[in-house]
């Protein structure tokens, strides 16, 4: 992502969170991007307000979330093609977060990951047509299965960490 | 996207789904045009799934607005101007 802080050659992940009502969103983010950033990969996370003092507050020291950024500007950003992520991972629990999702796919030709997560992941992911890796799990305060899930994914699942 | 917030609007539909917005759209307004996601409109972007559907009345702007945790709103803002860009665009009506 050619964006402040990002060397050039470095490889880049923009997360990309939705309404922090969800108690799974924060922690599955916290970990992706600390699992991400161990691998080499610079991350970002971007999310409304509330999502940005939820990190904050949650990693004072920044040991996992380097660098945070308004949802809007992040998607402007996207759009207008001012970012070129490597890999854009979206977080969607509700239909915003999939419309989210979708504009994300329609402008950004690179890798795309979708969790969908939530009361509603599985009615949630039959909107989502559109080309992406999804991966759905019906979590809402256990966190427990979709990391095995996104372990699976990024190719983490032998790690005990 | 708080260039909108500071706009005259009025609701139309509130807290919907994505779909209810464009269902909406198709019933009520004969003169609407369908843009891509991320279509720019009062300096802020339309967020959503394909397809989009853009409703005009007279000078009127009828929109999907989506919030992350309030879902999609349908706004409808009076707009010369956009009203002009959108039927200037090359896009067909739908």
């Amino acid at each position: 992502m050619e964006t402040e802080g990002a060397g050039k050659g470095e490889r880049t992940a923009l997360l990309l969170l939705g309404c922090p009502e969800v108690p799974v969103q924060m922690g599955i983010a916290l970990y992706l991007a600390g699992r991400l950033e161990k691998d080499g990969v610079r991350v970002t996370m971007a999310g409304n307000p509330s999502v940005i003092q939820l990190a904050r507050v949650s990693d004072p020291d920044r040991h996992y979330v380097k660098k945070v950024m308004n949802l809007e500007k992040a998607m402007a950003d996207l759009i207008e093609r001012r970012i070129h992520p490597d890999l854009v991972v979206a977080f969607a629990h509700n239909d915003a977060g999939i419309a989210y999702a979708a504009t994300v796919r329609h402008v950004f030709p690179s890798r795309l990951c979708l969790i969908i997560f939530g009361r509603e992941a599985e009615e949630l992911a039959k909107l989502a047509e559109f080309d992406c890796e999804k991966i759905v799990e019906r979590a809402v305060h256990n966190p427990g299965q979709l990391k095995k899930k996104i372990d699976g994914v990024f190719g983490w699942a032998a790690s005990r960490s | 996207m708080g260039c909108i917030e500071e706009l005259k609007y009025e609701v139309v539909l509130s807290q919907a789904s994505f779909k209810e917005c464009r269902e909406y759209v198709k019933e009520h307004f004969a003169e609407r045009y369908e843009v891509e996601p991320g279509f720019r409109i009062f300096e802020s972007y339309i967020i959503g799934l394909p397809p989009i559907f853009v409703g005009v009345e007279g000078d009127m702007v009828v929109f999907p607005y989506t919030k992350p945790c309030h879902g999609t709103f349908l706004l409808r803002i009076e707009s010369p101007e956009e009203v002009g860009r959108l039927r200037s665009m090359k896009q067909k009506k739908r």
